[in-house]
């Protein structure tokens, strides 16, 4: 067995390069939560959510610093949005949370629009000036009736 | 050919196949209790593992890029009807991890190394070397199929992993540099699209299923070949036949137990 050593190196190569594919493939693509800083966990309560899901982008001024993480329905039937953002990011107080959508009919994200408040937010408080999302149909139908009702006078 | 005899051969092959399957079946369980039971043979499993993983590599890994290359230009001629050639990362990135990278690897790795491990068992069989390791009361079993068949289990899943990684690229190169998308498009749809736990643990686990497929059937296919030289060449052709068809049955019921 004289090539037994160049045989382990080749396997030790597989075996290293596989599990540098693996590690990308379930930390970077798939979002698995191993090492990362614990961020800035804030909450915010919207009307109406239209098709946020969890895992989509939350941004300021178009730059991404964060993903919801969770959506549950809270006791007075709003939707809470669990934000998870960097956490370094020194948000003022009365920071104002919407829900947009890129393009018409690209994804759905949130957008942060700080505001002027010396005191910032920790983790775990709420974000108390929302906006949610606007839904085309509703749009639309509103329009129609509009329309319909200045028709008939 | 008159019924009653076509209902007596229909019979004879049931009986036949239920009896292959339980041949196989104790075989599996003798395999497994070799393989649990010290000693690990490290040094064994090693060369196995290079053999199965190691030499399938260029196949996999030039193979994964073309199939995410074909991925991409399919992906983004349809999205284009749509306008929504910017999710082709999460299209080429989603079929590679939940299906493609751990079957289409298996039927590669099936074809270049199941075969070659049948056959090299069944050859043991004809030139009677198990007969040999039998008469120095050395257990082939443990000493020659169980490693084969670990080695096969712990490459596949790497395999696979591989497999999908140059896929992606493949997609990207397609997508990206021949098409002119764009590159964060590209690798934030594919992001957000792929969840932990449902897509890549769960393409894991077929890898790590068709890999014990792969490896049981191939060695019980040399480890039962008849001592001729065409029971070598039959151990090979069945291993690759079986063992493909295996793994695409077995896909659909992982694929729904896994609950999607």
């Amino acid at each position: 067995m004289r090539e037994t050593p160049n045989r382990e190196l080749w396997v030790g190569c597989f075996v290293l390069v596989a599990m540098a594919g693996l590690a990308w493939l379930s930390l970077s693509v798939g979002g698995l939560e191993l090492f990362r800083p614990k961020g800035l966990e804030l909450v915010a309560s919207f009307d109406e959510i239209g098709g946020l899901k969890s895992r989509a982008q939350v941004v300021i001024g178009g730059v991404k610093v964060g993903q919801v993480k969770a959506i549950d329905l809270a006791d007075d039937f709003r939707a809470q949005v669990t934000l998870e953002v960097d956490g370094e990011l020194a948000l003022p107080a009365d920071t104002s949370a919407s829900i947009l959508t890129a393009g018409v009919l690209g994804d759905q994200y949130i957008a942060l629009e700080p505001g002027g408040d010396p005191e910032t937010l920790e983790s775990g408080e709420a974000i108390s000036f929302t906006q949610g999302a606007v839904i085309l149909e509703r749009l639309i139908g509103k329009l129609i009736q509009n329309i319909g009702g200045g028709s008939s006078k | 050919m008159n019924p009653i005899a076509g209902v007596g051969r229909l019979g004879a092959w049931a009986i036949g196949s239920v009896r292959a399957l339980g041949r196989f079946t104790l075989f599996a369980r003798t395999l497994l209790g070799a393989g649990a039971s010290p000693p690990l043979r490290l040094r064994r499993l090693v060369a196995e593992v290079y053999d199965a993983g190691v030499l399938s590599l260029l196949i996999v890994c030039v193979s994964g890029f073309a199939v995410g290359m074909v991925l991409g230009l399919q992906g983004h001629n349809t999205l284009v009807r749509f306008g929504a050639e910017e999710n082709l990362g999460a299209v080429v990135g989603l079929s590679l991890i939940r299906e493609l990278g751990p079957v289409l690897t298996s039927l590669l790795v099936a074809g270049r190394a199941g075969s070659a491990m049948a056959a090299e068992i069944a050859a043991m069989v004809v030139t009677e070397q198990l007969d040999g390791l039998r008469m120095m009361s050395v257990d082939p079993l443990d000493f020659v199929v169980a490693p084969k068949a670990l080695g096969m289990i712990l490459a596949m899943p790497l395999l696979s992993t591989l497999f999908v990684v140059f896929g992606i690229l493949g997609g990207w190169a397609v997508g990206v540099i021949v098409l002119g998308g764009d590159a964060g498009a590209y690798l934030s749809t594919l992001e957000q699209a792929t969840e932990f736990s449902e897509d890549v643990l769960g393409g894991l686990i077929k890898a790590a299923v068709f890999g014990v497929l792969v490896g049981f059937i191939a060695t019980y296919q040399g480890f039962t070949a008849r001592a001729t030289t065409a029971g070598v060449s039959a151990a090979a052709t069945s291993t690759v036949v079986i063992a493909s068809v295996a793994t695409l049955i077995f896909d659909y019921f992982i694929t729904a137990l896994w609950g999607y």
